[in-house]
């Protein structure tokens, strides 16, 4: 099965040789940054976390999203999802080691990772979350392989692979419930401690990554003979209306409690993040263009006519992408920072090294994602030449 | 790969990351349930300061604190304030005490510098978020200490840090320390730092040497006041009955150590 990722025509090649030279780049960028330190990066004394730490928690989400196809494929045996749930299974395992690679790059000392290990600390969200991270990444891996390779034998997969796949379910709620427990928790930063943060980032995980899934399902048919079916993609697309509006939602009820309270040390935060404070407002534009982008996306996922055209279906679910992107990849940890808790407001903006890493990181995931995809459609290519 | 060897491999496998994996976490839990024990009995001291802020209105007293423990410790000058590295230094009024002013505020504060630093909570939220118990508050006498071989540098303690009281190493730090290098170890780049009240001084029995540099300067007796909390004879005990004091944040809960005279 595996030497399927090592035979293919050169179109595959030139997209595996563009992976490796993204990865290349990423690598001497973050020799630059081990060499000089992390200030190399824009990160400062007031804004300690940037891209990095958001890239991770754009990719949680991501990762937890495999559930929308495995829930609906095992617990209520939707068989239009058959070609799909591998495809989802597969883009967390890619998600899962690109978020444990942007925790790496993002420590001071990071040939020190493993203290997080030889030291556990139970009363530290971030231990749990690795633990819960890495979980997910093996019950991924393992049911993922198991699954397909009795699928390739045309055999039903053995029955121990059962009680992993109903406990993989509850454990990608956990990974964004954990990762969003690491902000929450925080006294010091108001414009995280609030309980709907993890209700938050699982509905906006639910749209993003199925939108992500949605767009890598039609490029696979257009490039490969391998179609994982109109009516899945259709499935998927009102799995992401859900989501989207329940997405919104969430997020008004969070204004209207900051905005109508008018605490003042929670609404600088929002302050900030929409209209800019004391003449700084690089996040400002950005996160108008992800509301109305939000709001486009709503409107056009509710119609069934319009989500029901794949072509239409393919931009919307670019512009959910782009919207959460920009909300939970660019706005959401940058703004917990500004003002800082001395009411200091120092702006972030990613440097080139950072910029070069972060796309190095997204390099190796989606190196990792089209070595199995290949997998999966080389497999599935044969297979159905002998049915 | 015939079938038995396959097994055994399966099973040496599981057994090593069963061993690599559960001790470390049996330590931990062992060792936290050893904690509870000991935290039983009372402890027995708690270092505290009271900061006069009227007294250190004088800049002389500023520098002079400020100045001794960057010797003290080998804190680096670094010019770019997005990269500095602070123990103790000088915020306004309202801006460490964003809950202590209105528009009406005395003039004799607005605007005022006040000298800040690590408030070595009582319950210091810093060490909850930690992953590798790189800081910790320290058992016997309440110092909220760093490990700085152990810390990873994720910054986690600076997110949760209330007061901004801690400093991340962006750069190494070591060029740009000033005068020659004091006994106090340098640190590398990658890790996070910031007061440890003297924790290596207060080991010989001295007082800290922010405390130690305002002593000499003739009028300005009692700008800081250190000594033992929970002894109701110390000096500093003897300061917090006798004057209206305040710390920063108190609503948060973490129970600051470091008490201002306003």
């Amino acid at each position: 099965m595996l030497e399927q990722a090592f035979q293919g025509t050169k179109r595959y090649w030139t997209l595996v040789g563009f992976w490796v030279l993204v990865i290349v780049a990423g690598t001497a960028a973050f020799s630059h940054q081990l060499i000089k330190g992390l200030t190399v990066t824009g990160m400062s004394r007031d804004v300690a976390w940037g891209l990095y730490i958001s890239q991770f928690t754009f990719l949680v989400g991501v990762a937890a999203s495999a559930v929308m196809v495995v829930l609906p494929y095992y617990l209520h045996n939707y068989k239009k999802f058959g070609r799909m749930v591998i495809l989802g299974e597969f883009l967390a395992v890619s998600a899962v080691v690109m978020c444990a690679l942007f925790i790496f790059v993002d420590l001071g000392q990071p040939r020190r990772v493993l203290n997080v290990l030889l030291y556990p600390t139970l009363n530290s969200v971030m231990f749990w979350d690795s633990v819960v991270l890495m979980g997910y990444l093996v019950l991924n891996l393992v049911i993922g392989f198991v699954t397909f390779d009795a699928e390739r034998k045309g055999a039903p997969p053995s029955t121990w692979i059962k009680p992993l796949i109903y406990l993989s379910i509850p454990w990608a709620i956990s990974i964004h419930t954990v990762t969003a427990f690491l902000y929450s928790g925080l006294a010091a930063r108001p414009f995280w401690m609030t309980a709907i943060l993890a209700p938050r980032f699982l509905a906006s995980a639910f749209a993003s990554g199925p939108s992500l899934l949605i767009i890598l399902a039609l490029i696979l048919r257009k490039y490969t003979r391998f179609d994982p079916g109109k009516e899945a993609i259709q499935k998927l697309g009102t799995i992401v209306a859900y989501a989207m509006v329940v997405n919104l939602f969430f997020v008004l009820v969070e204004l209207f409690t900051a905005l109508y309270s008018d605490l003042p040390h929670h609404m600088h935060h929002f302050e900030y993040l929409f209209m800019g404070l004391h003449g700084k407002s690089t996040l400002a534009p950005w996160m108008w263009v992800s509301g109305l982008l939000t709001v486009a996306a709503v409107v056009l996922l509710v119609i069934p006519k319009v989500r029901k055209q794949e072509n239409l279906l393919a931009i919307i679910c670019l512009a959910v992408i782009v919207s959460i992107w920009i909300e939970k990849g660019m706005g959401l940890i940058v703004t917990g920072f500004i003002p800082s808790p001395l009411g200091g407001i120092t702006e972030y903006t990613p440097t080139g090294p950072e910029i070069t890493i972060t796309i190095g990181v997204y390099g190796i995931g989606f190196l990792i994602l089209t070595l199995l995809y290949k997998i999966v459609v080389s497999v599935r290519e044969k297979t159905e030449q002998i049915r | 790969m015939d079938e038995s060897r396959r097994d055994f491999l399966k099973k040496f496998g599981f057994a090593l990351l069963s061993v690599g994996g559960g001790f470390p976490l049996l330590r931990t839990i062992a060792s936290a349930s050893e904690k509870e024990l000991r935290t039983g009995a009372a402890v027995s001291t708690q270092w505290g300061m009271v900061i006069d802020i009227q007294k250190c209105l004088s800049e002389q007293v500023r520098r002079a604190c400020i100045e001794a423990c960057n010797r003290e410790h080998n804190v680096p000058e670094i010019p770019d304030p997005e990269e500095e590295v602070k123990w103790i230094w000088s915020e306004t009024y309202e801006d460490a005490f964003p809950e202590g002013i209105h528009p009406y505020t005395a003039d004799y504060l607005k605007g005022k510098p006040v000298l800040v630093l690590c408030n070595h909570c009582t319950n210091p939220p810093c060490v909850k978020v930690c992953p590798t118990q790189a800081t910790w508050k320290r058992e016997e006498d309440g110092i909220v200490m760093m490990d700085m071989h152990r810390c990873i540098g994720c910054r986690y303690c600076i997110a949760g840090c209330p007061y901004g009281a801690r400093s991340f190493n962006w750069r190494d730090p070591r060029p740009y320390i000033k005068g020659d290098l004091t006994p106090f170890p340098t640190r590398a780049k990658g890790v996070v730092e910031k007061c440890n009240f003297c924790a290596e001084r207060l080991r010989k029995g001295q007082e800290p040497a922010c405390v130690a540099a305002v002593k000499n300067i003739p009028g300005m007796e009692g700008a800081l006041t250190f000594g033992d909390l929970y002894d109701p004879n110390s000096e500093v005990s003897r300061v917090l009955r006798e004057n209206h004091t305040i710390c920063r944040k108190v609503s948060l809960g973490t129970g600051p150590n470091v008490f201002y005279i306003v």
